[in-house]
């Protein structure tokens, strides 16, 4: 035991001397926490549309200005005719066209109708559909103002909504618990896959085995220092959340670090495995970087939704750990559930973290022999 | 003997307040091998980097094949052959794809590379490792190989910095036969070594301490000077003045 | 010039003799490409609604079958007691509750307003808030049909309506894999190439291999030319398959020139391979190299705007945005894929890169130290 603390105090003096691995292993999650918070969102704002007003009279004036002031548009050119879209779009100055047809005005008072045409860029399809949804409603509005009275006294049924866990619709929501998940993975994979192979590479593994030390000892050392590490990481990352995107944890926080600490020790059980198969530092940084980044960042429910992919991906992305944590971490810290809601995945992260330890140590034994 | 290759006057390098080489001079010359002994912090590699374009000097004048070490670092890299004990050679590469390899950055023609490997490969009995990976060789192979490749190109001089270090006494001996095979050739060989008995075969010793160079001579030259047996008695007294 | 030719041989000799990285960099892109393309969407294939309904009557059933009806909505659960309808959205049961009040059918042939309350979950507030919309639409469409029913006996006076029709152009179907493939296939050739050409630069470092270069007469710029090369051939293999295979898997269309795609991708490969090199003078470990690459790369990606619209950002990190190559080349591969762009359309984005490519392979050569 005395042996083992020695051996991790030197591993924690390796990692601490490195100045510029410590400020980036802090630097990642903040900036990656900031960056979710406060710069990128999948909400639609100040996308650019053009118009091509074939009519150009006081109704489409009203209009287009309604659709500019909303806050999701900007305008953008105006087009002249049908051949200036092509271009317009093409150039990928703007997102959308919107037509109003020849005679706008006068067709809407005599026919009682007129037709509003959008031409979205199809080649980023999640913007076109939210452009075309939020022109159609915006035209709504504008008609059921044209009716004159207000759009609730025509309707007998009213519905009302309650937004639940996220009452204010912010996407921190959805971030936070991905970003934590996906810091926790890559680092301790990557750092423990890393400090192993390179203890292989320079030969001064040997060194360690000849060592009194058991191999299990080696490999706490190894360990011991980064799943503090990552606990710091973690922690850091709530009271980022608590403080600056004002998200509490709003079930136990007890119970959310040690589901942390769980999925911790599966990502440097992970980078242990990684490294018992990678012969060279650079195989060891190119399955945990490269084979693991996008799928966790696509596959884990981070950005894009689990529920939204093809049938066939709940089966590949079971065998994702990161999706068991998003669901833990989403109950615990923002639904507020307790152990109960949570245990099946908990389970299934424990299995993770015994199989790898598992197959690293056959692995590791085979090695010695 | 009179073909200056290396001129060196007041060579001072410092890193911040520490000064790693107090003004040496020196000159060698043409076909000589020239040794320089020392224990280890003593500067040697330090000067060795500088005469081979790796570093700059501080000050001093300092003129390794006709180029001056300030201005025309390429220049002189392109007249030298340099070896030393941390590296060898491409690991992941085999004997003859780094001969190849550095034979093509010197701008020899690929034939005449064939010739040269086939001729190196021969000579150091070597044949049937031409496509081993080099980190599948021994150690004292690796630098006996790693020393043919540095005078591969036929430089005017080859620098060796403790080019012999954790080797067996007879790959030692080996090493030094291809030393004198080499400057026979009329290759200036340029040597540091901590190994005493070294010194011994080198044509004229320089004997550095804490930066300076303290003697200069034939190892008989040394010997007769300190009254001592062998380059190691001479050693111990400039190293250890107070002492003896 | 055959210095170079050289140098670049033996990195592929090198490249190739390490087996499994070998095979990976040709392996990992085309795999990954063809499992994460398809399941990347934000389009919802489906809601699990949970219905409440405590008025049971032919008005509150003719609203249920009309959200059965619907591919939209899937009706999983129904139930009577609000608090198993709550716990099914806290275990992720469900994600949307409709409560139908008692006394829903009585107020509508009395013809006075009455309400209807939905519940979702909206930890995903994008999900959350379409789904609303598409009840609220289902909703409306049930308004309209009553007020129909009501008004069809009366004479129809007609209210003035605009109308909206729509189209998507160059991807009529909005088909997400022709967006995402060539995302997805851009951001791992610009990973494989930036990992192993900075890591590649760095072990000679570690293990003192580049000594024996910086005595040679190499020259800096030869030196850093032979280290981008190979991983820019290697990248421009991999695009190369990336798009074949796109093209037979997922049968994304290639409007545009196949040459200007291949000339944009090799201005931005040796952008990024210079900045790696450039990251790699910096460090003196793989570790750190790796560090300070995974950071700026994993900035870059996330602020790419493929995964996110970059208008939505704000204005100070749209400027700083202008700083990534990779929005950049987001922005020429789908405009000239989908929407056959020229040189004309992409030439700010074109003159970007280019401008990249000179800087960071530039301060690379000129970081690079041929002295200690």
């Amino acid at each position: 035991m005395k042996r083992l603390l020695v051996f991790v105090k030197k591993e924690f003096l390796h990692i601490f001397r490195d100045f510029r691995t410590m400020v980036i292993l802090f630097l990642i999650p903040g900036a990656l926490i900031l960056l979710f918070g406060f710069v990128v969102s999948t909400d639609l704002k100040n996308a650019t549309v053009s118009f091509l007003d074939l009519s150009k009279d006081e109704m489409t004036q009203k209009l287009s200005d309604k659709i500019c002031s909303s806050g999701f548009f900007k305008r953008g050119e105006n087009l002249k005719s049908f051949q200036d879209i092509d271009p317009a779009l093409r150039g990928n100055k703007i997102k959308a066209v919107i037509i109003f047809e020849k005679d706008f005005s006068a067709k809407l008072i005599s026919e009682g109708k007129a037709t509003v045409n959008i031409i979205t860029d199809g080649s980023e399809p999640n913007m076109a559909t939210m452009a075309t949804n939020y022109i159609s409603a915006i035209v709504a509005d504008f008609n059921s103002e044209l009716a004159g009275g207000g759009k609730a006294a025509a309707l007998r049924v009213q519905p009302e909504v309650r937004m639940f866990y996220n009452p204010s619709l912010k996407s921190q929501h959805m971030f936070v618990p991905g970003v934590i998940t996906l810091i926790m993975i890559l680092i301790c994979a990557l750092m423990t896959s890393i400090t192993i192979t390179r203890e292989k590479e320079f030969g001064t593994m040997e060194a360690l085995l000849v060592s009194p030390l058991k191999p299990i000892q080696i490999i706490l050392g190894k360990i011991v220092p980064y799943f503090i590490l990552s606990l710091v990481d973690v922690i850091i990352i709530l009271l980022l959340s608590r403080y600056v995107f004002d998200l509490p944890v709003k079930g136990s926080v007890v119970l959310l670090l040690a589901e942390a600490m769980l999925y911790i020790l599966m990502s440097l059980s992970l980078g242990i495995l990684i490294s018992t198969v990678s012969k060279t530092m650079q195989q060891a940084i190119f399955i945990s970087l490269v084979g693991m980044m996008l799928p966790t960042v696509l596959l884990s429910g981070f950005i894009y939704p689990i529920e939204n992919m093809p049938k066939a991906y709940d089966w590949v992305s079971a065998i994702m750990p990161p999706r068991y944590f998003i669901i833990i971490i989403k109950n615990v810290m923002i639904k507020g559930t307790g152990f109960l809601y949570v245990w099946k995945e908990t389970l299934i992260l424990t299995l993770f973290t015994l199989g790898a330890i598992g197959l690293s140590m056959r692995k590791f034994n085979i090695r010695l022999q | 003997m009179n073909e200056k290759v290396i001129s060196v006057h007041n060579l001072v390098k410092k890193f911040g307040s520490f000064v790693a080489n107090d003004h040496l001079s020196f000159d060698v010359y043409k076909g000589e091998i020239f040794g320089f002994l020392g224990a280890n912090g003593a500067g040697k590699t330090t000067a060795i980097r500088i005469l081979s374009g790796l570093s700059r000097p501080t000050s001093g004048e300092v003129i390794v094949a006709g180029y001056d070490a300030h201005k025309q670092p390429e220049q002189i890299k392109k007249n030298i052959g340099y070896m030393c004990q941390k590296f060898s050679l491409y690991e992941d590469l085999t004997v003859k794809e780094n001969i190849m390899l550095y034979g093509g950055i010197y701008g020899m023609k690929k034939q005449l590379i064939r010739d040269r490997t086939k001729n190196l490969l021969e000579r150091l009995r070597f044949e049937e490792y031409g496509d081993r990976l080099i980190a599948s060789l021994p150690l004292g192979l690796k630098q006996k190989l790693a020393f043919s490749v540095a005078v591969l190109h036929e430089p005017k001089i080859v620098f060796l910095d403790e080019p012999t270090g954790g080797v067996d006494p007879i790959t030692r001996r080996q090493f030094w036969e291809m030393i004198y095979e080499t400057a026979a050739r009329g290759i200036t060989v340029f040597v540091t070594t901590h190994y005493m008995d070294e010194a011994e075969y080198c044509d004229r010793v320089s004997i550095m301490n804490e930066g300076k160079i303290e003697a200069l001579d034939t190892p008989a030259g040394l010997k007769q000077k300190y009254q001592a047996g062998s380059i190691e008695e001479v050693f111990i007294r400039i190293a250890r003045p107070g002492k003896n | 010039m055959r210095t170079i030719l050289y140098l670049i041989r033996k990195e592929f000799i090198q490249i190739f003799r390490d087996k499994f990285l070998g095979r990976a960099i040709f392996a990992i892109p085309i795999v990954q490409m063809l499992i994460l393309v398809p399941a990347v969407t934000f389009e919802i294939k489906e809601v699990n609604l949970c219905v409440v309904d405590k008025d049971l009557s032919t008005e509150s059933r003719e609203l249920v079958s009309k959200l059965v009806g619907s591919t939209f909505f899937k009706v999983r659960h129904a139930t009577f007691s609000e608090r198993e309808a709550n716990d099914l959205l806290h275990r992720n049961k469900c994600d949307l509750i409709l409560q139908i009040p008692a006394g829903f059918g009585k107020d509508i042939g009395k013809g006075t307003p009455t309400k209807l309350m939905a519940s979702a979950n909206a930890i995903n507030a994008m999900n959350a808030q379409l789904s609303w919309a598409y009840l609220n639409g289902v909703i409306i469409d049930y308004n309209m049909n009553l007020l129909a029913r009501e008004i069809g006996s009366r004479t129809f006076t007609a209210i003035p309506q605009i109308e909206v029709t729509n189209r998507y152009w160059y991807n009529e179907m909005l088909n997400y894999n022709f967006y995402m493939q060539p995302g997805i296939l851009g951001i791992l050739v610009l990973a494989i190439g930036f990992i192993l050409a900075g890591l590649n630069l760095v072990k000679e470092k570690e293990i003192g291999t580049i000594e024996q270069m910086n005595v040679t007469p190499v020259k800096k710029y030869q030196f850093i030319l032979s280290k981008i090369i190979p991983f820019l051939i290697i990248g421009l293999i991999d695009l190369a398959l990336g798009i074949i295979i796109g093209k037979l898997v997922f049968n994304v269309p290639f409007v545009g020139s196949m040459g200007l795609l291949f000339l944009c991708s090799t201005v931005f490969l040796i952008a990024v391979l210079g900045l790696a090199l450039l990251i790699s003078t910096f460090s003196g470990t793989q570790q750190q190299f790796m560090f300070t690459g995974f950071f700026f790369m994993i900035i870059f990606i996330l602020m790419s705007g493929i995964f996110t619209p970059l208008e939505s950002m704000p204005d100070w990190a749209q400027k700083i945005d202008l700083l990534n190559p990779v929005v950049y080349i987001m922005r020429i591969n789908r405009m000239v894929m989908l929407k056959g762009s020229t040189l004309y359309d992409i030439r700010t984005e074109f003159l970007a890169l280019v401008l990249f490519a000179i800087a960071t392979t530039t301060l690379a050569v000129n970081r690079y130290r041929k002295t200690a």
